[in-house]
Order: C-alpha cells, then sequence, then structure tokens
C-alpha cells in the first residue's frame, strides 16, 4: 500500500506539490509513481529559470528499462533543482517525499487550488 | 480474443514472495519480488532464482532423431555425438535464412535430444518441425517421435555462488565437476550448466510439482529469486539476444551476430537454409548487430544510430541502462560496414549521444569485456 502523506496536494499524474508560502512550491513524485516506475537509475530536471507549464512534459525520469515523463503539476518558473538526484537516483524509490524532492517551483499564490488532496489522490491511485 | 495468461507451477510461490507479475509471450510471469536492481546485483555477486517455466522443453527421439535435427538445425548436431549430456546453442531457421528461433538442444543418450524452445515461439517452432518432419520422413515414421513437455517446468540458479548451493541443496557435489554447457540427470532432474546471464549457473529442468520445494530449498539457501526484468538487463550485459526483439524472421544469424551458429564444415548436410546462409556468408551480410556503449544517456528501442557525418547507420534493437556497468548499454542493428571501435551518435528524445560501437559481450563471468573509460575517451 502506497504512503500519502495528508500534507501535500496531488496531480493526477502523480506528483505532489508542497506550498512552502511565499508563492513557492516543492514538488516530487509520489509514492505510488516510483512502485510503478521501479529501480530509478536516471533523472533529467529543468534548469533554474525556465518556466514549467501544468500538465507539459519538463524534464524525464528514468528506469533500467524505460523513460517516463515528468509532467509539471503547476504552471511556474524553476527555482531550485535536487541536484543530488544526479548522483543518487535511488533516492527516489527510497525517500520518494524526503530527499528525492525534485524542484522548487515559483507560481501564483493559492497555485496548488486545481490539485487533488490526499483523499481524492488515495481514490485515484485504488482505482487503477 | 485474447486467450488468459497461463501460468506456471510456481505462481502462488511468486506472490508469496511479493512479486510485481507481468505478462510475458501469453505468461504471468514475476517481473521483480521489490527491486530489479537488487536482484541484478545478486546474480553478479552471489546467486539468484528465475522460474523460466515459460521456456518449453520438447524431447526428439528414435533412430532417426539425430539426422533429422541435422536437418532442420543451423549448427550441426554432430559436434554432440562422442558426448552424452553435451549441449549446443543454435538457430533454427526458414529456407530464406530467417531465424525462426534460437534454442539449446541437449544429446541425452542413444538417438535421445532435448530442445528448450521460446515461450513465444514453442508452438509455432513444434508446428515446423512436425511439418518439416512430414516432409523429410514418411508421415508416422515410428524412427522419429516428438514428445511436448508440459509436464515439465524450469528454474536457472545463476551467479558465482549459484553451482556451489544447488549442489548443497540437492546434496550433488559432482554438480560442480560439471562443465559448461554439459547435463547432468539425476533423480529426475535434469541439470544444465547453461544461463542468460553472462555468469556460472544452471538451468534446472524438474517435473512442475517438484519446483516449489526447489525454490524454497534454494532460498533458503540464500539464492535470491529474481524476475524478468533482472533477466533483462543481465543478458544484454551479457551481449544475448532476445528473439522478437534483437532477431526476427526478417534477420538471419548473420545479421544477428549469430553467424558462429551456422555450421557449414560438412558439405554434404543438408539443412533448412542452407542454401541462403551460404551465399549470404560469401557475399557478406550487408547489415550486422553491434554492441554500443554511450557516453550518457539511456538508448531505447528504436533510438537511430548515425556516424558524425550524420549519415543513417541503423537502429537500436534492445538499450538499457546497464546496472552493473553504471551507464547505457545498447545492441544495434548496423550496416555491415560500422568497424568495431566508431565513435557514433544515438538520438534519444531528439537529441544526440555519443557512442562507441563494440562487438558483445559488454560483461562475463564477473568483469567487464570492455576499457570502457579508455574507449569513450
Amino acid at each position: 500500500m502506497s504512503t500519502i502523506p495528508e500534507h501535500l496536494r496531488y496531480s493526477t499524474t502523480h506528483e505532489w506539490v508542497e506550498d512552502l508560502g511565499s508563492g513557492r512550491y516543492r514538488v516530487g513524485i509520489t509514492d505510488h509513481a516510483q512502485e510503478l516506475l521501479g529501480d530509478l537509475v536516471y533523472v533529467e530536471l529543468p534548469e533554474p529559470g525556465r518556466g514549467v507549464q501544468s500538465g507539459v512534459t519538463c524534464g524525464v525520469l528514468e528506469s533500467v528499462k524505460a523513460a517516463s515523463d515528468l509532467i509539471a503539476p503547476l504552471t511556474g518558473v524553476v527555482a531550485e533543482r535536487n541536484e543530488a538526484l544526479g548522483e543518487h537516483p535511488e533516492w527516489l524509490n527510497e525517500d520518494p517525499y524526503g530527499r528525492a524532492w525534485l524542484l522548487v517551483l515559483e507560481a501564483v499564490p493559492a497555485a496548488t487550488a486545481e490539485l487533488l488532496d490526499a483523499a481524492a489522490y488515495g481514490r485515484l491511485i485504488e482505482g487503477q | 480474443m485474447t486467450a488468459p495468461a497461463r501460468v506456471t507451477p510456481l505462481h502462488a510461490w511468486h506472490l508469496a514472495q511479493g512479486a510485481r507479475m507481468v505478462d510475458f509471450a501469453g505468461w504471468e510471469l514475476p517481473l521483480h519480488y521489490g527491486s530489479q536492481l537488487a536482484e541484478h546485483t545478486a546474480v553478479r555477486e552471489a546467486a539468484g532464482l528465475f522460474d523460466v517455466s515459460h521456456m518449453r522443453p520438447m524431447d526428439v527421439s528414435g533412430p532417426l532423431a539425430r539426422e533429422f535435427l541435422r536437418y532442420a538445425l543451423a549448427n550441426d548436431l554432430a559436434r554432440l555425438d562422442a558426448h552424452t549430456g553435451r549441449a549446443l546453442y543454435t538457430t533454427m531457421v526458414q529456407e530464406d535464412g530467417g531465424i525462426l528461433d534460437d534454442l539449446i538442444v541437449t544429446h541425452r543418450g542413444v538417438e535421445q535430444y532435448r530442445l528448450v524452445l521460446n515461450a513465444a515461439r514453442a508452438e509455432a517452432d513444434t508446428e515446423h518441425l512436425r511439418h518439416l518432419a512430414r516432409q523429410w520422413a514418411a508421415a508416422g515414421d515410428s524412427r522419429l517421435a516428438f514428445r511436448e513437455r508440459p509436464d515439465l517446468g524450469i528454474l536457472a540458479c545463476q551467479g558465482p555462488a549459484a553451482g556451489e548451493k544447488l549442489a548443497a541443496v540437492l546434496d550433488l557435489p559432482e554438480l560442480l565437476e560439471c562443465k559448461a554447457f554439459r547435463t547432468l540427470e539425476r533423480d529426475g532432474l535434469f541439470l544444465s550448466r547453461t544461463g542468460y546471464t553472462g555468469e556460472d549457473g544452471f538451468e534446472i529442468i524438474a517435473p512442475g510439482a517438484r519446483l516449489r520445494d526447489l525454490a524454497d530449498a534454494l532460498l533458503a539457501a540464500g539464492v535470491q529469486p529474481a524476475g524478468l526484468a533482472a533477466r533483462d538487463s543481465l543478458r544484454l550485459e551479457a551481449g544475448l539476444n532476445l528473439y522478437g526483439q534483437d532477431m526476427t524472421v526478417a534477420d538471419s544469424p548473420a545479421r544477428s551476430n549469430l553467424d558462429w551458429t551456422v555450421d557449414l564444415r560438412d558439405e554434404t548436410r543438408v539443412f533448412v537454409g542452407r542454401a541462403a546462409l551460404a551465399a549470404e556468408r560469401a557475399a557478406g551480410p550487408t547489415q550486422c548487430l553491434r554492441g554500443l556503449l554511450l557516453e550518457d544517456g539511456i538508448a531505447r528501442t528504436g533510438g537511430v544510430v548515425s556516424s558524425p557525418q550524420g549519415v543513417r547507420l541503423g537502429q537500436v534493437t534492445s538499450g538499457l541502462f546497464a546496472p552493473t556497468l553504471r551507464r547505457g548499454i545498447a545492441l544495434a542493428r548496423l550496416t555491415a560496414a560500422t568497424p568495431i571501435g566508431a565513435k557514433v551518435f544515438v538520438s534519444i528524445r531528439g537529441r544526440d549521444h555519443a557512442a562507441v560501437v563494440v562487438q558483445p559481450p559488454f560483461w562475463r563471468r564477473g568483469r567487464p569485456c570492455h576499457d570502457i573509460e579508455e574507449l569513450l575517451s
């Protein structure tokens, strides 16, 4: 059974978003997503300063066998990316909500309004 | 309509071990038991256990068995004559030289042979062999018999510690004297020192009802269950083709890095595809299957390979992240003029990544086959 922390918001494409305040949002992939992807071995993230658009590919997560698109859960600008994942892609499997965060985005306040809460995300993945 | 997936005698065992199951060639098989990388590493460093019961044994016997198989297969069974228990890897081709399947055939004793067929090809192979036999011998000739073996399953115990652990579990120390591509038959078990991982190990053909006890005993001895995902990354590091992906009926052995399985030495031996394969060997094949070591990025099936001048050389047939080498590797079908050592580019999501052309395999028995740092410098 996947972990779904209560305090995060979720996209239907299996990214989580944490509201850090002041229009900053931390983004990662869910526990369910890492289970589906299998062992991750390579991560390609957008550079700081680049704009990303909700629902559009902004990076790539690769497992041994397959490449999967990273879909931006919000429209905004990349403020930071987790450079350590280049050396430690396995963190995405070990700690998807913690040290394997992917990006910090700058976006408008209340940008997460369209996203799912934990209960709704739980129902989504149960139905899949 | 799709038939429901077939299951092996170990299906419940896999679920109890926490396997994520997947459909493969009409069979429901374990993809992994939690971590493909951990399973891959276990096989490279110690021992892993695969259920490969989707592969299908077929016994061919009778006074005509040897001559028939010399006619049906590209490699020459005469190589096995002197040694009961010896095994041979071969391709089976059609008249135009296209590969129908690749398989291992074992000489079990007087007039007794066993083939092990790929899951996706087993039915077509069986039909092909029976059809060939009807043309070659008189219909119903009792001197040639085929017997499919749905009663048997197959386990593969692979890795540097595999032989030692299997010998201990079976209390069969003489197993360790068995050389590569030799088979020991004991107490209803068919134990071959063969595999698909690039490491030492055994493939065990056993009655289906005995697989569970064998799997439990190997697990208790510290052998790690391993799934299809690890099997695929291990075989690609070992430079071994996957039928249906790296070769199909549209490819000859010479186009598939398997020309060595075509034995033309006995000029009196007539076999299916001989004329086409001899002509191709004389003219030289137009394409070949090579390895690629990538500088960065992970090439995937279908990726286009080009020269530094932008000339298209061919296409990736299998590509993944090699867990032991920790970089992208691939098999690619390229124009035969592409030399070993050539610097090329592989297209990955629209961007070109540098790679070097090598002769497979990439990894064998505990060590890399190329000086990667030097090749990519």
